[in-house]
């Protein structure tokens, strides 16, 4: 197929099995993306992730943007991401013409009400995939749960904590990288 | 001129809400207040449909909004001129990436960024569960109290048990997503 129509057309999948943010579209990213198509891997995913929820917009469309710009370009990135708005327009589209009590239906309210404790295994078992490749050791594994508590706890702000994490992160491997020199020099 | 106000409103939302779909609320509001376009209660409604179809939910509000506004061109328009800052920004940020890619120094700070990232997902699921599966019955300070969702954190079980075994595991997630919104009628949860 070619591979602009397949950007589309997989990002319009991803849209469609999405309910909820961008972090409902997490598992079923890396099930299209990561194991179907190996656009991208894991690892970068988090990356996208950590971008997407630091820069404006919706993460959903700058995670979008990202994995179509690694594959095709400026037109790739656009491509991926129309294509994942495409579902939402038809289908809204259609609920604001026709059923504008759609929310207050009790079937809706049953069948999301069920969607949405599905939703939260299938983001844990995404965040626990995710894990194995993102916390490697011990440091990995503070700033893991540090984030975690201070963003699920007390709300700080998803901007800042990427920032400074990513500070940390510079920090911490230029100390290993100084430690790791003097080894080598009294060896 | 409506098409290019809407343009205009929707661009901005994109451009200044960080963090995701509920992050454009406020600005739906402001539109909504200084255009006239809707009512608060006619916002909600929209929020609440949002949420309930397939689509991130910060598309879907633009869709929606701008539907109503101005119907299907309306619809198009609100939702590009919401995705036009990411993809401009995205886009530079991929492209700077790309170039800097080979510097062990983007990896170093990525070393830190990348449990980050899982922790602020792993904290979304936490919020996710709070508003799926847990009942908030009243907060003091910081003494909640809640009630659990029995069937749903039942029907959590029983995906979460199904998601692990061996056979089942290749199922695509959409199948689980359906068969839990069947669950949720049959059983009206």
């Amino acid at each position: 197929m070619n591979i602009y129509l397949d950007l589309f057309l997989t990002f319009a999948r991803v849209g469609v099995c999405t309910f909820g943010g961008g972090y409902a579209m997490l598992p079923i990213l890396q099930r299209e993306v990561v194991e179907k198509k190996g656009w991208a891997t894991d690892e970068e995913l988090t990356d996208y992730y950590a971008i997407g929820q630091c820069t404006p917009g919706v993460i959903a469309v700058n995670t979008a943007t990202f994995i179509g710009h690694k594959r095709k370009g400026v037109v790739g990135g656009i491509l991926a991401t129309l294509g994942m708005v495409f579902p939402s327009l038809v289908i809204i589209s259609v609920i604001a013409a026709f059923l504008q009590n759609f929310a207050d239906n009790p079937y809706v309210i049953h069948a999301f009400n069920g969607i949405r404790a599905c939703v939260c295994v299938l983001i844990f078992n995404a965040v626990m995939k995710l894990r194995k490749s993102t916390v490697i050791d011990l440091p990995t594994a503070v700033i893991f749960l540090v984030v975690f508590l201070l963003s699920a706890i007390w709300g700080v702000s998803p901007a800042i904590i990427v920032l400074v994490c990513g500070v940390v992160g510079l920090a911490l491997k230029l100390m290993q990288e100084r430690r790791g020199q003097k080894g080598g020099d009294e060896a | 001129m409506l098409y290019l106000r809407l343009f205009y409103e929707f661009f901005k939302a994109g451009l200044f809400a960080v963090g995701g779909g509920l992050a454009t609320v406020p600005f739906l509001t402001d539109i909504g207040a200084s255009t006239g376009w809707f009512t608060n209660a006619e916002l909600a409604n929209m929020i609440a449909i949002s949420e309930s179809t397939p689509g991130p939910m910060g598309v879907n509000m633009a869709t929606y909004v701008g539907f109503e506004v101005g119907g299907v061109p309306g619809a198009v328009v609100a939702t590009v001129g919401l995705v036009c800052p990411s993809i401009i920004i995205i886009i530079i940020i991929a492209a700077f990436l790309e170039k800097f890619r080979s510097s062990k120094y983007v990896d170093y700070v990525f070393y830190g960024l990348r449990p980050a990232s899982t922790g602020l997902i792993a904290a979304a699921c936490w919020g996710v569960v709070t508003i799926s599966l847990l009942t908030i019955l009243s907060t003091e300070g910081a003494v909640v109290t809640f009630s659990l969702n029995w069937q749903l954190l039942l029907l959590a079980a029983v995906v979460y048990a199904c998601t692990h075994l061996e056979r089942l595991k290749k199922l695509h997630p959409i199948v689980w997503i359906a068969l839990s919104a069947a669950a949720g009628i049959v059983f009206q949860m």
